[in-house]
């Protein structure tokens, strides 16, 4: 075995099963990460992760969640890996268990599971509210130990710029500029794995952390890596409206009991608490009897969308529905919910227990991402490799709450030791890969961050950055028209020129963050274009994907994967075929 | 509070570690529901001060803005806090935000917090499993006692606790609250447990948990209310019964 070293992307779950898997190897890991891991966006999670190990009683499978999570994604999934995940998901439960999770437990002294959006098992185990906090604390506590045996090394306050490629086009290392210094440094590597999350920046104010920018994997794009699905967007039906984000009020919140309403006169002004049931239009009960208020989230947010704007329904006249816990028991919230709610009561000053939430849907996940092969996780660029939230594999047009926990520590478990195999079976390593290769790259990465520092102009990177999101939410998200999409597109082209007019108030080279945002808001611009215009050419509906003008879903010509190459500044965008060799596409329907 | 109104944010800007410190003073718009976050991209937005001098964006951490991270811990009008979760209308005006004290400062109000996360690897914070492979559950947990860990592990690395510990300076090399607790949590777990005395006899060491004078700051500072003073007392008890009779497991 020839010692090789692997670089990791992304310090999120994905990110760091991955380097556990590679370092267990005994190879060498350089783990980048622009906030210390342990701050990575996973921490955000809080409903739960997913696993078939019918404990319930209720005849539970692994194939019955494989089923639920093809059918949730309306079968735009290549079906064979989200298999292998949906089978390897109870032997990840125990390991995140033996790891010393705090998942909640039965009087038994078993793990609990709850239900989840699109099954009707309960399938989800959760620590507390915050569980992907302890799933993450859980793995860095596993890297911190490699890190500790000299095994693992951390790079943390270090930003992913670019990947250096060779002569023939294989992946030789990254280049990456430190947050701090503002150096530019060029890493060499054998193999390199991107586990750099979501996009949610895009769309400025939605549930994720400021570092889901999708910066990581627009660099590549334009590198050469292929980039699928970047149409399908998920938006969550249940956030608390934010000025700086949009903050989540999880599913599993209806999991436990929550119901979604409105008052059924419009404009009703009383106290939530006053209008007495009878009053109440508990809409996806109604709609959805079979599902309720654990519809998958495309369907529910659609709703909310259809009772808001359609039927005038919102709570004061505005863009708003009731989510009301108040029925269920206070000891039981605190102890299976107390997290989320925690966060309704600490940013809008109301106890949820008592009063009804005031929610209302926010751009949430991306189904699409980068690329990867139906086995492993390799993209098409020899070297690299992709897991997590940033990759495409597993969630098809619509994802299911508390699956997402589950793709990522399943992609990460792949991801490592394919890179290693690689990495193996290379003629030519990269210590014998010129210096130059890497000056190269670092020089050209150099330049540009030199070229930004001292432009003129009179534009602010924040400014073209909000009407950005703004174009992008309003455009390319729940419902979208051909034109309105034309429309963003445009605008975002005009954005692209202005963004060449930035003037930075700040030139220090020193902690210089203005610097390092306005950067990865050029790649956010690349990659909020792409999204638009593979919306704009997906002309049929299906899950999250919605188009008024073409209601249905059109398997004949649209059961294909968007596979969109980089082109100098445009995209040529693929229709590939999907397996769904498993599980025959048929038509889906939550109302019965 | 009407539309149209400002709000007057002071803030403690240090270009650098080697550069003096300075105040510099902004007005930004009023919107309902903002938090300290939502001030400073205003600020980023529109970098100039309250008397129309032009400067630069303020450097800060942030990532979750939900307190859950632990990126943006900041003195708040001398309150150790998330700047997220601050909310501008429960705030005296001026605003004044600083960084914390005990810790290297980097930039403006970004400080170096790396020292938790060293004392963490140095009081071996983690449950040792034997491999990642598939090899069955792990050990049954009453549901009390979860809930007991649980508590603890909610932890975000914030270090509110050590800035507001006066044992926690340059003249010190105190593991604080936050350190201490993690030993409990790690002590806690059936498989952690087996392990326990390497963090005993590491939390007895320079810096160790002998510092602590039981000023009980920092379970007050705590964002997400941890028991943090039961923890050090919890600790504190196994560390000597460690030191007694810890010899005659060994
Ligand atoms: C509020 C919320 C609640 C959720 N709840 C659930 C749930 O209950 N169940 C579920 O299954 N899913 C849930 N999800 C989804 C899930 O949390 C995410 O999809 C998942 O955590 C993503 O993990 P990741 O490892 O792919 O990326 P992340 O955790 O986002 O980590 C990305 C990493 O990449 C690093 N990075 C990014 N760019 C760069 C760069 N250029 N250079 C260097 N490093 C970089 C970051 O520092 C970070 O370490 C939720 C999402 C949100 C927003």
């Amino acid at each position: 075995m020839n010692p090789t070293r692997v670089i990791l992307i992304g310090g999120g779950l994905a990110g760091l099963m991955a380097a556990i898997r590679v370092a267990e190897l005994g190879h060498a890991v350089d783990l980048f990460s622009v906030v210390p891991v342990r701050r990575s966006h996973s921490v955000c999670a809080q409903g739960g992760i997913n696993a078939a190990k019918n404990l319930k009683g209720e005849g539970d499978s692994t194939w019955q969640h494989f089923d639920d999570t093809v059918y949730g994604g309306d079968f735009l999934q290549n079906q064979p890996l989200v298999k292998g995940m949906c089978e390897a998901a109870p032997g990840i439960i125990d390991l995140l268990d033996r790891m010393g999770v705090t998942f909640n437990r039965t009087p038994e002294g078993l793990l609990d599971f709850r239900r989840f959006g699109g099954t009707l098992y309960h399938r989800t185990a959760f620590a507390g509210a915050t569980t992907g906090q302890q799933l993450l604390y859980a793995l860095d506590e596993q890297v911190r130990r490699f890190e500790a045996e000299g095994k693992i090394r951390k790079l943390e306050g270090w930003m992913f710029v670019s990947a250096v490629l060779d002569d023939a086009g294989v992946c030789r290392g990254v280049t990456a500029v430190s947050l701090r210094s503002g150096e530019v440094r060029a890493f060499p590597a054998d193999a390199i794995i991107v586990a750099t999350g979501g996009i949610g920046s895009i769309f400025r104010q939605s549930t994720n952390s400021v570092a889901c920018t999708g910066s990581a994997q627009s660099a590549l794009f334009q590198q050469g890596v292929n980039y699928a699905n970047a149409e399908m967007i998920q938006v969550h039906p249940t956030a608390i409206p934010g000025e700086d984000k949009c903050r989540l009020i999880s599913e599993s919140v209806r999991g436990e009991g929550g119901r979604v309403w409105v008052p059924k006169t419009p404009g009703d002004t009383r106290d939530p608490r006053a209008i007495p049931d009878a009053e109440r239009f508990y809409f996806l009960e109604e709609w959805y009897p079979k599902y309720g208020n654990l519809v998958p989230r495309d369907v529910a947010t659609r709703a909310i969308h259809k009772v808001v704007f359609e039927e005038g329904l919102g709570i004061d006249g505005k863009a708003m529905v009731y989510l009301d816990v108040t029925h269920l028991p206070r000891e039981m919230l605190t102890r299976k919910l107390g997290g989320v709610l925690e966060i309704y009561e600490k940013f809008v000053g109301l106890d949820p227990r008592d009063h009804p939430m005031k929610v209302f849907p926010a751009q949430h996940y991306t189904m699409g991402g980068v690329w990867v092969d139906n086995e492993n996780q390799a993209t098409n660029v020899p070297g690299i490799y992709a897991a997590g939230e940033c990759e495409y594999q597993y969630h098809g047009a619509n994802r299911l709450g508390a699956n997402s926990l589950l793709s990522c520590i399943y992609g990460g478990m792949l991801a490592g030791p394919a890179a290693v195999r690689y990495a193996q079976n290379l003629a030519k390593g990269s210590d014998t890969v010129s210096s130059d290769v890497y000056e190269r790259e670092r020089k050209r990465q150099e330049d540009i961050y030199e070229k930004l520092r001292g432009q003129e102009g009179s534009e602010n990177p924040i400014t073209i950055w909000k009407e950005m999101g703004e174009t992008m939410t309003q455009h390319v998200t729940v419902i979208r028209y051909n034109k309105d999409l034309e429309a963003a597109d445009a605008k975002l082209a005009e954005l692209q020129e202005r963004y060449k007019r930035i003037n930075l108030a700040d030139r220090a080279r020193w902690g210089n963050q203005s610097l390092h945002f306005t950067r990865e808001l050029g790649n956010m611009l690349v990659l909020a274009r792409l999204i638009t215009q593979c919306a704009a050419l997906r002309n049929e509906s299906r899950g999250a994907h919605y188009k008024p003008d073409f209601p249905e879903r059109d398997d004949e010509n649209w059961l294909r994967t968007t596979r969109a190459e980089y082109d100098n500044g445009s995209f040529k965008i693929h229709l590939d075929p999907v397996d769904t060799s498993l599980i025959t596409p048929r038509k889906r329907s939550y109302k019965s | 509070m009407a539309e149209g109104k400002t709000i007057v944010v002071k803030i403690k800007r240090q270009a650098s570690p080697t550069e003096p410190a300075r105040w510099e003073e902004f007005s930004v718009r009023w919107r309902p529901n903002m938090n300290v976050i939502a001030c400073l991209i205003d600020i980023a937005e529109n970098p100039v001060t309250r008397y129309g001098k032009p400067t630069t964006p303020v450097s800060y951490e942030a990532n979750c803005l939900e307190e859950v991270c632990g990126a943006c811990a900041v003195v708040i009008n001398g309150r150790s806090r998330q700047a997220c979760s601050a909310l501008v209308d429960h705030l005296d005006q001026p605003i004044r935000i600083e960084p914390m004290s005990s810790f290297p400062i980097v930039r403006d109000l970004v400080v170096d917090r790396s020292k938790m996360f060293e004392d963490a690897k140095r009081l071996r914070c983690w449950v040792p499993i034997d491999g990642t492979y598939d090899i069955g559950p792990g050990p049954r947990i009453a549901p009390e006692r979860q809930q007991v860990a649980y508590a603890l592990s909610r932890c975000i690395f914030c270090g509110n606790c050590l800035e507001v510990c006066p044992k926690v300076n340059e003249h010190s090399d105190f593991v604080g609250a936050a350190l201490i607790n993690q030993v409990r949590l790690f002590n806690m777990h059936p498989t952690g447990a087996m392990h326990a005395h390497e963090r005993l006899q590491a939390v007895r060491g320079i810096g160790g948990i002998q510092e602590c004078d039981n000023a009980q700051n920092c379970v007050k500072a705590c964002p997400k209310g941890i028991p943090l003073t039961e923890s050090n007392n919890d600790v504190n008890r196994q560390a000597l019964l460690d030191a007694i009779f810890g010899w005659m497991f060994r």
